[in-house]
Order: C-alpha cells, then structure tokens, then sequence
C-alpha cells in the first residue's frame, strides 16, 4: 500500500507543468543528429543520383536533370557485382550462423564459470584493425601458409591450386569480419531461455533432438533474424574483404561504388548504386523477417 | 519406448537411492514405497535433499547408486522422455512460444498422437481455462499458468505425477485456493502424485501420507494426523507445528504407562507414546503441543509455577508464552471461547494436558532441531 500511495504520489508531481514538453526535448539532440548526419546526406545521396555531366564538362561537376535512366545505366553496368554481393553475403552469413550457432549455444549453456572469458574472446579481435585482420587472412591462405600447405599435404587441392585471391578468401575473410555480430545476438537470446524450459520438453517425450527443434530453436529465433540481419547487411555492402582477398572477378557492388566515386568521379552512377542496394537489402529484409514469424514471438 | 512409457503402472518404489555430490550426500540411503494413486508429499526444509530426489524420479539427475522402479519396470537410467513420469516445474517452464493448447498437446504430439483435440479440450476444461487455449503463456496470470503446467503434465496420463513446489509462486489466498484444486484433481484423475514442498501446511492440507526429509533422509513417514499427532523425533516435532519438548528422567512405569520426573513434576506418557531409544541415564524429551495444553482446567498432567511473560490475540485462539520456574519458556494456545480471556502478563498459573498426549522423544537430541529452519527461504 505505501508503495502504491509513493508511486501516486511521484506522478501526481511529474503530472505537472514540466510534463508533456520534457520527453520532446530530451528527443531533439537525437532527431538533430539523425537529420544533419543522415536524412540529409540521405536526400542529397537521392538528388546526386539523377544528375547529369555539367556542361562545362569539367571533371566531377555535375546538375541535376532527374535522369531516372541513370538507374537502369548504373544497374546493367553493375548486375554482374550485384548479384555476387547478395550471393557472398548470404553465403557468408549462412557460414557465420553455422560457426556461431554451436559456439553460442556452448557458451551460453556449457562454459560455466568460463563464460565472461568467452565472451570476451569473442568480442577481442575487434581491438585489432579491421584491415590488419584482413590483411592477415592473405598469410594465413597464403601458399606458404598453413591451410594450403595442409589442403596439399592431404591432397584435396593441387600443388599448384592457391587459396589467396579468390571468391572462397573474400567469403572466408567475410565469415570472419562479422562473425561476432551473429555470435552474440544468438548469445543473447540463447542464454534467456530458461533451462527449466529445456528440462520441461524432455519430461514431455522430447528427445535432444526434438527438444533443440521446436523449444530451443524457436525460443533462439529472435537472435537468429538479428544476427543474420546484423551480418548479411554489412556483408552485402563490403568492399574491404574483396578489395584485399579478391581478384577482379570477385568485385562487389562495394568495390563498383568506391571505384566510381573515388576514381572516375561519377558520383550519380556510384550514388544510383548506392541506393539500389539499399533498395535491395530493405525489401530482402523485410520479406525474411515476415517469413520467419519473429513479429509474433513474445 | 512410447509404448512402455504408457503400459508401466504400479507402485512407486525407491531402493537405498543415494546422490553424492563430492563429498555431500544429498540424498542419503532412501527407500520408500509410494502407492499408487496416492497423493504424496515429501516434506521438508530447503537443501534436505527433496527436490534431488524428485530430480531423480523424473531422470533430471542420475542416481548415484540404489534403484527406482515403478511397479516391475525399473527406469532408475532411463531418460527423462522415456519414463511415465510428469513433472509441475517450480516456475511452470511453460514454453513462451506455444500458445496454451500447443503446450498441453506437446507431450501427447511427441509420442506420436495425430489426434490431440479432444485430449487436450477435456483436459484444459478440467482445469476450466478452455477460453484461453489460443492465448499464449505470457498473457496468462499465475495462477492460470500453473494450472496450464499441470494440465500440460496429467494430460499424458503418466503412471507418476511430480510436483516441485508447484505454488511456491503464488500469493497466499490463491495457494489455499489451489491446494484444494489439485487436491480434487488428483481425486478426478487418480494418478500418484508426489508433492515436494517446505510448506508443512501444504503437505499437510493436501497429502494422504508425508514423508518428512532431513539431511538427505526421511525422520519419519505417516498420515498428517500421525506426523502431527506422534511425532518421533525432535525434527519432525519442531518443523510440523509447534511443539513444548521439556528435559525429563523416566522414573518407572505403571500399567501401560511412563512415569517422568520433570524438574521435580511427575508426568504420566503412555507406553507406546514413547519414542525415545533406551539409554544408560534414561533421560527423555517430553512433548506436548501449545493446544493441547489448558491453562485453566486440570487434566492430568500438570506443571505449576508459570508466569505469563506474553499474550498475543490471533483470532481464533490466543497464543501464551509461559515461563516455567525452570527457565524455560512454553507456549500454549488458548481457543478464545471466553475462559482466558480474564488471564494478564505476569499472571502466575499452572499447565495441564490429557496424558494420552503426552509423547516422549530421544533425551540426547538437539531440542532446537528444525526450528531454526526458515521455511520461505527457498
């Protein structure tokens, strides 16, 4: 009872003057920041993508004439990297998830007291550049390098089969890079789930098996669309992985935008492309989180 | 394995089962016959081994040695989802992501029965929530949810119900309500049930025998009335109900009964109200509960020279603390029918009680034994 009396109390004063206005004001530094440093950057993005040559035709000068065709120019010209950036990701996020299922699972329900250390090491290579760590993968598939010398010595590649500058390093360098943004969201709705839940399903008939696909699976699914969503949208945009892994045939729209931005100066195509992945990656997202039903769980 | 889950039937029986953890025996060389159909309460405080038993009945922890066996069918290794067994877990362990009627239909689905509708419509109008089968388990309040646990549970029909502290949850009025509904369940269904609970009013209200555990066993086994009414040793005394143990020396016998000499008193205890085990200086704990004493009226057994140290008012009865020339303080319920109502601290009076209830207990134990236990601190 005098809790309920003190918690009257307390909004009968918060029902005062000060009330209605304070949450707008504590919102206006967030909605400053999200309109200077994205909504505008973000229209001017769009108004960049339909322009056209200036007619001085100075280099990187360019107006705006709202040429939509911009877009079917900048889509045939780049369909090939398109589709083997949404490939790559998904492929890389499909490897993800499977490295990062069983090691979320391990650490949140069988490492005990090694938990926290886990947890740290998986989170660790992030105080190391992101480009070092890149770089390092070039040793480590390199020919002299222990996994090719391995492969070689047991004889599932040829001798003269290298690992380095191909499609299977930048998917390899991309698992990699975004590895810790599945393991954790999966880590996260993993060791919510209640054991006693775990237990309840086994004293019901359910075996392990049956007991991890329909309790522990579909109580993990809210991290499972987190964590593929948190690794396939930066994995379909990246340019790191291919740029430093890669050859020229495995170039992705990434490396097709950067290149037209920083080296031809063609900042509507580089801008259309932009926005076509985004495009891409919000209507795949949207259709994979309606699809595995995660808008209904509690 | 579905099969024999469903055909194994009988008495539940466990033989010298022991589970060692390290050095510490949780459960220490148990044995006990439940019966089937019986509606039984393992009873006692936190950490004496209650729910490790339960554990092992349902397959969640391996025995160390010893066996249990339902019927002829041992299952002391069997896995969990292979026994006839059913579990109310303490916090239901409902499953969020199921609606009510998926959840009660789980087990009847992993055994392989396509047709789960009227199983699970009966059994949900059993426990009367068939309105909220489309509902999931967060939008149910907790006293539903429990009852949504065992619904999930006796829907399976399983040889062998196990209850953890299945209201240890619940706010007090809602615990008597559902005490009384698993109670008739029980009845409805005729399935065993094994209750664990440090509620000894709880097992008492609701079980046909008790069995109370201490220290990994059992202090004694019996119907509410014969825990409460002969308690056989100090633990039992102390942690069901209330009791007055008082130092006393058998003098002799008479007939069918004990003659005590209690710091200068005679008291009478019948024969086999005697509990104690013989020992050279023949030293006993004398017994009686706080209601069974009359300040008023002589009946027997007496102890004079009392002063009344506290009175407390508890509606039906009022509560005397009483201290005895000896030091000791004893308690004594009073039924508030109008005859102690006149009685003030510091008033001088004398204690009697019936001698038939009288009980003596072993004159070395500890008398505090099961008192300090907190029973709410699980």
């Amino acid at each position: 009872m005098a809790f309920v009396a003190a918690v009257a109390k307390r909004s009968s004063t918060v029902r005062g003057i000060k009330r209605p206005s304070t949450p707008y004001l504590l919102l206006i530094p967030g909605l400053l920041w999200l309109c200077l440093f994205f909504i505008y950057p973000l229209i001017n993005l769009a108004s960049t993508s339909t322009q056209t040559p200036s007619e001085s035709g100075e280099i990187g000068s360019y107006v705006q004439t709202f040429r939509f065709a911009n877009y079917i120019d900048a889509f045939s010209g780049a369909r090939e990297q398109f589709t083997r950036s949404i490939i790559y990701a998904l492929i890389a996020t499909l490897l993800a998830l499977a490295i990062s299922y069983p090691l979320a699972y391990a650490i949140a329900f069988k490492s005990g007291k090694w938990k926290n250390l886990l947890l740290v090491l998986v989170v660790a290579p992030f105080f190391t550049s992101f480009l070092l760590r890149t770089i390092a993968w070039k040793q480590i598939l390199g020919n002299e390098g222990p996994v090719v010398t391995v492969l070689r010595g047991l004889h599932i590649i040829g001798p003269q089969t290298g690992l380095t500058a191909s499609a299977f390093a930048v998917v390899t360098g991309m698992t990699y890079n975004f590895l810790p943004f599945m393991t954790l969201p999966l880590y996260a709705s993993l060791e919510r789930i209640d054991p006693r839940t775990l237990e309840a399903a086994g004293d019901l008939y359910a075996n392990a098996i049956t007991t991890f696909r329909k309790v522990t699976f579909p109580l993990s699914l809210p991290g499972v669309v987190a964590g593929t969503l948190l690794t396939f949208i930066p994995a379909a945009g990246d340019y790191i992985n291919a740029t430093l892994l890669g050859n020229p045939k495995t170039k992705m729209v990434g490396n097709v935008i950067e290149s037209r931005f920083f080296e031809i100066v063609d900042y509507p195509t580089a801008a259309a492309l932009s926005f076509m992945l985004m495009a891409a990656i919000l209507i795949l997202v949207a259709v994979y989180v309606r699809r595995s039903g995660t808008d209904e769980l509690v | 394995m579905v099969d024999k889950a469903a055909s194994v039937k009988g008495d539940l029986r466990l033989s010298n089962l022991v589970k060692a953890f390290g050095d510490f025996h949780a459960v220490d060389d148990l044995s006990l016959v439940i019966p089937e159909g019986s509606f039984f309460a393992l009873l006692g405080p936190s950490g004496c081994g209650k729910t490790t038993t339960l554990r092992m009945i349902a397959g969640l922890e391996e025995p160390t040695s010893g066996s249990i066996a339902i019927g002829n069918t041992d299952i002391t290794y069997e896995k969990p989802y292979a026994r006839p067994v059913n579990t109310v877990f303490q916090n239901y362990a409902l499953f969020p992501h199921l609606t009510i009627f998926e959840n009660v239909a789980f087990g009847l689905r992993r055994r392989g029965i396509k047709d789960v509708k009227d199983a699970v419509t009966k059994v949900l109008e059993l426990v009367e929530l068939g309105h909220l089968a489309q509902r999931k388990p967060g939008q149910l309040s907790g006293g539903q949810q429990q009852r949504i646990a065992v619904a999930r549970a006796i829907v399976n029909r399983p040889a062998l119900l196990l209850l953890d502290e299945p209201l240890g949850a619940l706010d007090l009025k809602l615990r008597r309500q559902m005490q009384i509904e698993l109670k008739w369940i029980q009845t409805e269904v005729g399935i065993t049930f094994v209750h664990v609970t440090h509620d000894q009013e709880e097992a008492m209200t609701m079980a046909d025998t008790i069995a109370v555990m201490n220290e990994g066993r059992i202090e004694q086994m019996g119907s509410p009335v014969e825990l409460y009414e002969s308690p056989r040793t100090v633990f039992v005394a102390n942690f069901l109900g209330q009791s007055n143990l008082v130092k006393g020396k058998i003098e002799g016998s008479s007939g069918n009964d004990l003659q005590v000499s209690v710091h200068g008193n005679r008291i009478t205890v019948p024969s086999g109200r005697n509990f104690a085990k013989e020992n050279s200086d023949k030293s006993v704990l004398i017994g009686i509960r706080p209601e069974k004493i009359s300040i008023e009226h002589s009946a027997g057994n007496t102890l004079g020279g009392g002063v009344i140290t506290d009175i407390s008012f508890v509606g039906v009865s009022t509560q005397f603390q009483i201290q005895m020339p000896w030091g000791q303080e004893l308690s004594v319920f009073e039924q508030n029918d109008g005859g102690a109502s006149h009685l003030q601290t510091g008033d001088t009076v004398q204690l009697s009680w019936k001698p038939e209830f009288t009980f003596a207990l072993d004159g070395t134990a500890d008398v505090d034994a099961g008192t300090s236990v907190n029973p709410d601190e699980e």
